[in-house]
């Protein structure tokens, strides 16, 4: 009874420091919900616009129709005709244009007399990635055109190929917003609650609160639960305020159930508050606080697998990640979102979380009273 | 001016005296740029290797057993063959494969079709079936299988088993990049984020934490004037950041073999502007809010997360919606992830460079001095 007034009266304690003034309110809420929406919008690997100019020498019905056939896709738009080779390296140079398509003189002529014809496609390699993606775009527009060829009897042979069907589970239309928006919400929640617990005893050593709090007739693990609910609190309503948002917003499917996304979220935001507070027990100034938070934060996010893929890591660097909350919360997400998990599904990445909170729970509240100033 | 040089040396030192105390901020000008770097470098790429894949190959020609083959020779691939395509499914659902190779059972029949000569322009059928969960790595294994497909017909063809190739081919050209290595495009968007972090993150308390601390009105009685405090919470952290730049360039150029294409006073001068923006930010920030807790929690919000999202850093700006594009103009770093893109990819094109730049004097003129108006000498 006695701990259970103890624990009410410094959770209580630990709310106001948050909730009464209106800036600190404002800044655990607020932000992060524009965010979430900021970036659900921003965090495309999708192509759309991408600036291209034409260099056609060749100026025939045939060389017309294949650009015609570009900008139906609509995924490209004009800057402009070139009309000579010296213009290219100028508007790629200048970034006027992100891709010059280069059809030679001798086109039609190759075609109609069935020899093979080239078109030839510059890309600016400052962003592999987008030039990449702009060439695939463009083989499968060379594909059809060259299917359309056939079918029109304009050439006899369209060559041996490979008729590549192809189906894609889980995400028909191949939507990286899916893939993004479904996952986001778990890097804004981590970023919201590791540093707000990171500051929590930091703050109090810097203002020299915390010895009064050591000195109070509180034991370590409730100095832990106070510290930490206000941290669970706000973890959780934000991530449950994204994932509202994702299906509601952003039409991200959700075909997992319930009860596992309530339990991978609280099992990750459990760990992720003790690396805040180890953090923290670790500093003796807000700024150590920050830095250390970060010192965690970038890494964490980073190798996650949130932008790029985990399998694309050495080795040695996927085992490593293995200690990485995050990872294991953004497979969870994108799992239960988009394939339908259930708890039993996601326990290979719920149990990880559950060592980890197991571990740095306790090192932080052992801290508390090691480390002081 | 002596007594100017004077006030200016003294408050230097203080300030620099209580970085060098404080051992997290040299931390994060050391050892953060390295730590970042070396995991940018070697965790964060967006070429894939040997995904695994499962085959199941229903025919059983030579054909489709030379195709099935290349995919198993190639890099790019792990396989694993499944007899059957319900054994397929189950491998990829328990995430022990991306996708299925399927090579149906009238492949060889098709193909040998359009291999007699007559020009029918049959086309063999293989179906790819695939976890999308990852559009964006779905479409990388599908290039991949074009491309293997693609090798094996012109083999085909040159041994002459095969009728011709298709008529219209594209032939690529990637500029500055042949190879498309994600991390020539990586790392110099990293320094940015580096940048970012010691110019913002470390700016955002310093004046915050005086007003806490109550250190502030022992400020306010000396003879200091505003502009003193301004240059004297400036400039060390300026020699601390840049300082963290020139580090990841050096590794970046050594330890992962960037190519670094333009001049390296250009990239001095440029990354200058760009600091002074990120530090004018964060004192700005600092002045104005005065209480750490809120001040940190808004450098990330307005500073750290932005640069990652918004600023072209891993996500094409280009292909989003317009009015992201128009926030992302209100912030310091998509200027100068395009400027340090440029410079290290391309050289000093000053068509990209100047308009960048030009952007960030302004910005750094703008946020320097708004931090000056709102350091007060005044207590409220």
């Amino acid at each position: 009874m006695q701990t259970l007034r103890r624990l009410t009266a410094l959770t209580l304690k630990e709310f106001l420091t948050i909730i009464k003034d209106p800036k600190s309110r404002f800044v655990v809420i607020g932000p992060p919900i524009i965010q979430f929406i900021v970036f659900s919008y921003a965090a495309t690997f999708d192509l759309e616009n991408v600036r291209y100019a034409v260099f056609d020498e060749c100026r025939s019905v045939l060389s017309r129709s294949f650009l015609a056939d570009v900008e139906g896709t609509g995924r490209f738009r004009l800057t402009g005709y070139l009309n000579h080779a010296g213009q290219v390296k100028e508007t790629i140079d200048n970034e006027k244009s992100r891709l010059v398509i280069h059809i030679g003189p001798q086109f039609e002529e190759n075609l109609r007399s069935g020899r093979a014809a080239e078109i030839q496609v510059i890309a600016d390699g400052r962003s592999p990635n987008v030039a990449m993606i702009a060439i695939g775009y463009l083989g499968t527009i060379v594909e059809n055109f060259n299917n359309a060829l056939w079918d029109q009897g304009l050439v006899r042979d369209r060559g041996t190929g490979l008729a590549l069907v192809e189906r894609a589970w889980f995400n028909e239309n191949l939507s990286s917003r899916w893939f993004i928006v479904s996952a986001l919400g778990g890097v804004i929640s981590t970023v919201v609650v590791v540093i707000l617990t990171s500051l929590s005893v930091a703050r109090e050593r810097e203002f020299g609160t915390f010895d009064q709090l050591l000195v109070a007739p509180f034991s370590p693990v409730e100095i832990l639960a106070g510290k930490s609910i206000p941290g669970i609190v706000f973890g959780m309503l934000d991530a449950l305020i994204f994932a509202a948002g994702a299906v509601l917003w952003f039409h991200i499917p959700f075909r997992g159930t319930v009860t596992a996304l309530m339990v991978s979220l609280l099992c990750f935001i459990i760990t992720i508050v003790g690396i805040g507070l180890l953090v923290s027990s670790l500093s003796t100034t807000m700024q150590q606080g920050l830095l250390g938070a970060f010192l965690f934060l970038m890494p964490a996010i980073t190798l996650s697998g949130f932008a790029t893929p985990v399998e694309n890591m050495p080795m040695w660097l996927q085992r490593a990640n293995m200690l990485n909350p995050v990872r294991h919360i953004i497979t969870a997400l994108r799992r239960i979102f988009l394939e339908g998990a259930d708890l039993t599904v996601v326990w290979p990445q719920i149990w990880p979380l559950l060592i980890m909170a197991g571990v740095t729970l306790p090192l932080a509240a052992w801290l508390f009273r090691r480390r002081s100033v | 001016m002596n007594r100017f040089f004077m006030r200016l040396f003294g408050v230097l030192r203080k300030e620099t005296l209580q970085i060098l105390r404080d051992p997290s901020s040299i931390i994060l000008a050391l050892v953060m740029p390295l730590v970042l770097l070396i995991i940018f470098g070697y965790g964060v790429s967006l070429d894939a290797e040997h995904i695994p894949m499962v085959l199941v190959n229903q025919d059983n020609g030579s054909m489709s057993r030379e195709l099935a083959a290349r995919f198993a020779g190639s890099p790019n691939f792990k396989i694993t063959t499944a007899e059957s395509i319900s054994q397929a499914q189950t491998l990829v659902l328990a995430h022990k494969a991306e996708g299925i190779i399927l090579i149906q059972n009238n492949f060889t029949s098709i193909a040998n079709g359009a291999a007699g000569g007559s020009g029918t322009g049959q086309r063999a059928p293989v179906q790819l079936i695939i976890n999308g969960t990852d559009a964006n790595r779905a479409r990388l294994i599908e290039g991949y299988m074009k491309t293997i497909g693609g090798k094996w017909i012109s083999v085909r063809v040159a041994r002459g088993q095969t009728a011709a190739a298709p008529p219209v081919s594209i032939s690529q050209r990637i500029w500055f990049n042949e190879a498309a290595i994600s991390r020539y495009f990586l790392i110099p968007g990293l320094i940015t984020l580096i940048m970012t972090l010691i110019g913002i993150l470390l700016t955002a308390l310093v004046i915050a934490r005086e007003w806490e601390r109550g250190t502030m009105e022992a400020m306010l009685v000396t003879p200091l004037r505003k502009i003193d405090i301004l240059l004297g919470k400036t400039l060390p952290y300026y020699f601390l950041g840049m300082f963290g730049m020139g580090l990841s360039v050096v590794v970046g150029t050594t330890l992962f073999g960037v190519p670094f294409r333009g001049s390296v006073w250009v990239l001095v001068g440029l990354s200058s502007l760009f600091m002074l923006t990120c530090l004018g930010f964060g004192l700005f920030l600092s002045a104005a809010i005065r209480i750490q807790f809120v001040a940190a929690q808004t450098s990330i919000m307005a500073g750290y997360l932005p640069a990652f999202f918004l600023s072209g850093l891993i996500f094409d700006l280009e292909s989003t919606p317009k009015f992201i594009q128009f926030v992302s103009y209100l912030f310091p770093a998509r200027y100068f992830v395009t400027i340090a893109h440029t410079l290290f990819a391309a050289g000093d094109v000053w068509p990209v460079l100047l308009p960048n730049a030009l952007v960030l004097a302004f910005m750094a003129l703008l946020f320097l001095g708004l931090a000056f108006g709102k350091i007060s000498k005044r207590l409220e």
